[in-house]
């Protein structure tokens, strides 16, 4: 009787624990029966390329948040990245080199004032990134005077487009961007400092430790992520446009809490926001084949995220 | 110094208890927290409830107070069974507490404060009454001699006030029985005796209080019985009259702690930490003083003199206006903690939680965190075999008490807390120590093993500072002691000179000569 009970609490706290994987495999599971469109192979390869963009950016936004911050502007950052390596991706012009960097900088950059400003200035990453988002958009719209860039080269739309066997290059990204999270994140020094900033920035202070260039490098990894994410995207619908990547920031977010990182700071993982990114995209994918409409689709994203953040809070009391 | 009122004792009839918790058990996930604790408080009692850190004081008066639930047990107020599932129902049945962590809304008036939950409103309407709601936040404040404006931000005022705040707050409720979770944790001298003041007022209107402190001064002055309880258990009840320090330390204990602190047999060696002329505005003013390898210095002084600031300057947390700083004779420039720390230097804060670890980390990450760089391959890739290693050292050599290295800081006891700060300095194998009130909040065992490890440490050669409001601790340890007032030096005494009376007046800021020949 007294095990009995106790192996239902355990397995009520591994429920718990790992709830989030077990909703996962049962929505995957759900869709994998009532939808043959959702079990082919070449929807696969379409949820894997829809995944990329969001996935890329939310590694970044992992370790953002696990800093006690946020990063509103990773949406317009990618639009300007994207607006600014397609204007080099002309056919006939530059190498591919030469957009791919551009783009990856302009991230880099505007990451690297985000993290100053939060870091050396202390202002609240909220209103930082918010600022950011506003002015990349603005210069996004300003840089191509609201008329996206179309004629890329053949090499540029390969990146989004082009895959080895049946694996699509973006996943391929975003494969890579995730090993490259996990490895700073639990493997590094580097990493390690991330979760000290956020668990108690002023222990990490008086340890030693120098926060500042913790948080400057965090917003400027995620800044470069989401101009990588730029590339991609745009590479993948063939052009430009300045208007596009609003309103990622969000899904980001709802990745990353989603996979039980909390927003307070200093707990978090990669392998959490992987699942996050997995659900919505699965999700969305999945409502889309069974003719929901997107309006319902917004409803059930929202009470998804609502649902996560709860089941994460009993799995911790 | 026994200011028991006679009277409780002798009234201490049936009908004069206010109070009687019987067979309360508790549980957390399986761990017992209470195992059938009783508690009888009468009539106009202070009534002291005693134990170590984990014993089950907090969970028991959380029970009380309605934040937790008991599992068994019966709790009786003036005679009747209750039952007491929120603290609104606590409240409604007439008792508050003193919170040990206060916890105001810093943005609102002291007033607003006071009144937070039950404002006085305008007949008939749902319209705060602010001039009224003032008038009676200063008719409690006369009640009590609290000089404090109601209509300051909360925020403004000095921990001290807020804790007085906090003390009228409770009182304001015309609670029958009053907790008070460690009241005198901030605020010191005549304020304590301010606080006591109106413990003694509400003994006569026929309060029962409930008293918990880990300042033994204090139980002895206040209060009128002691219940002691330990790990979870009931120990003994008896009138605190009948107690004497030691006793009431073996009950606490469970054992006899021959000796509290350890005879530090050390050489005292050259100087190595010489500090001249430190200065900041606003916090101290030319501060100078020499500690010796070997050697355990003292700094005493008021809350608020400025000792913390001097110690988190020394260390670069803050920059200085004036001074400079000898290490082992050579001038050095601290701007960060790095700068310290490269110089052999520790600082164990006054705050551990706040300053001193990261709660949401394991036990491991926390104690190899000052010196990551020891643990990473070309400085950056962790070797988590060697860092396991070390953690598993630290954890053994201070007996910190954590299931695993993995355990999260945060569900560790307070004394454990503190060890876990302590070996994630001396990991790094520092030669100058900054303790800075090292046993604050911890109990006596933990403040033993404590004492103990800064007198190990002392004979090595180490040399440490030792910043404490516990003129017992600073007696018992140190071989010099600095005394602070203001900001300044207001003292300084040597082991053979040490005169109890004279470190407080110089705290006090009385100016006593430096009778050191330093």
């Amino acid at each position: 009787m007294e095990t009995g009970t106790i192996k239902w609490k355990t397995a009520g706290a591994f429920f718990s624990k790992y709830g989030i994987y077990f909703a996962f495999v049962l929505l995957t599971g759900t869709l994998v029966v009532v939808s043959p469109p959702f079990r082919t192979l070449s929807n696969v390869e379409n949820i894997l390329q829809q995944i990329s963009v969001n996935g890329i950016m939310a590694v970044g936004m992992t370790l953002v948040i696990i800093t006690a911050g946020i990063d509103l502007s990773v949406g317009s950052v990618l639009a300007l990245s994207a607006v600014v390596a397609t204007s080099f991706a002309h056919p006939d012009t530059y190498s591919l080199v030469v957009p791919v960097l551009l783009g990856l900088l302009v991230g880099l950059a505007c990451g690297t004032v985000n993290g100053i400003l939060i870091a050396k200035k202390r202002l609240a990453p909220f209103i930082v990134t918010l600022g950011m988002m506003t002015v990349a958009r603005g210069l996004a719209l300003v840089y191509t005077s609201g008329r996206p860039e179309i004629d890329l080269s053949d090499a540029y739309d390969e990146i989004g487009g082009g895959s080895i066997g049946h694996v699509p290059f973006p996943a391929i990204i975003f494969f890579v961007v995730v090993l490259l999270g996990i490895f700073i994140l639990h493997f590094t020094r580097f990493g390690r400092y991330v979760y000290a900033v956020g668990g108690n920035e002023l222990a990490a202070k008086v340890s030693g430790i120098n926060t500042d260039r913790v948080l400057i490098g965090v917003y400027a990894l995620t800044g470069a992520l989401a101009g990588i994410a730029g590339i991609v995207l745009s590479s993948r619908i063939m052009s430009g446009p300045p208007a596009t990547g609003a309103g990622y920031e969000l899904d980001a977010i709802a990745a990353v809490v989603i996979g039980g990182t909390s927003l307070s700071g200093g707990v978090g993982s990669i392998a959490g926001t992987i699942v996050g990114v997995l659900i919505i995209g699965v999700m969305n994918n999945g409502l889309d084949l069974l003719n929901v409409s997107s309006y319902w689709q917004q409803i059930v994203k929202g009470l998804i995220i609502v649902f996560a953040v709860l089941l994460d809070k009993k799995a911790k009391q | 110094m026994n200011e028991t009122n006679p009277m409780t004792t002798a009234q201490k009839t049936s009908n004069n208890t206010r109070l009687k918790m019987e067979g309360i058990s508790k549980s957390f996930s399986g761990v017992v927290a209470l195992s059938h604790v009783k508690l009888e408080v009468a009539r106009g009692e202070v009534h002291a409830v005693m134990g170590e850190n984990g014993a089950g004081k907090s969970t028991l008066m959380k029970i009380l107070s309605g934040i937790h639930q008991k599992d068994q047990g019966t709790i009786c107020l003036n005679e009747k069974p209750v039952d007491i599932s929120s603290p609104k129902e606590a409240l409604d049945l007439g008792i508050s507490m003193i919170h040990q962590e206060l916890n105001p809304v810093r943005a609102m008036t002291v007033a607003e404060n006071i009144f937070l939950g039950k404002e006085p409103c305008y007949r008939f309407t749902n319209v705060v009454n602010r001039r009224k709601q003032r008038e009676l936040t200063l008719a409690l404040f006369r009640e009590m001699d609290v000089a404090i404006n109601p209509d300051a931000k909360m925020g403004d005022l000095s921990v001290a006030e807020m804790q007085m705040v906090e003390i009228v707050k409770a009182v304001s409720y015309n609670s029958s029985i009053l907790i008070m979770d460690e009241p005198t944790s901030a605020i010191t001298g005549r304020e304590v005796s301010k606080l006591f003041e109106i413990i003694r007022r509400l003994k006569s209107k026929g309060i029962a209080i409930i008293y918990i402190s880990h300042k033994m001064d204090e139980i002895f002055r206040i209060s009128d019985t002691i219940t002691v309880l330990r790990d979870g258990q009931y120990i003994e009840t008896r009138p605190a009259r009948e107690l004497d320090h030691d006793t009431l330390v073996k009950l606490m204990v469970g054992r006899k702690i021959s000796e509290l602190f350890p005879k530090v047999n050390s050489a005292k060696g050259e100087v190595s930490l010489e500090v001249d002329g430190l200065a900041k505005r606003g916090l101290f003013q030319n501060i100078s003083f020499k500690a010796r390898k070997g050697e355990v210095l003292g700094f005493a002084g008021l809350m608020g003199a400025g000792r913390t600031e001097v110690m988190e300057t020394v260390f670069g947390l803050r920059r200085a206006d004036a001074g400079s700083v000898r290490i082992n004779g050579e001038e050095v420039r601290i701007q960060l903690p790095a700068d310290a720390i490269r110089h052999r230097m520790a600082l164990i804060t006054e705050d551990r939680q706040l300053k001193g670890l990261n709660l949401k980390a394991s036990v491991k990450d926390n104690l190899t965190l000052v010196n990551l760089k020891k643990f990473s391959r070309f400085g950056q890739i962790l070797q988590s075999k060697r860092e396991n290693l070390a953690a598993d050292a630290g954890i053994k050599k201070l007996r910190i008490k954590t299931r695993h290295r993995n355990q999260i800081v945060k569900t560790l006891s307070g004394g454990n807390q503190q060890k876990v700060v302590l070996a994630k300095w001396l990991l790094n194998d520092p030669e100058i120590i900054i303790l800075d009130e090292p046993t604050r909040g911890i109990d006596i065992g933990a403040k033993a093993e404590i004492y103990k490890i800064i007198a190990q440490l002392a004979e090595q050669g180490k040399t440490i500072i030792m910043v404490s409001s516990e003129l017992e601790e600073i007696l018992g340890l140190c071989d010099r002691v600095i005394v602070l007032y203001h900001g300044k030096i207001s003292g300084e005494f040597e082991r053979s000179s040490f005169n109890q009376e004279n470190i407080i007046k110089a705290a006090m800021g009385n100016a006593v000569a430096r009778n050191s020949a330093n």
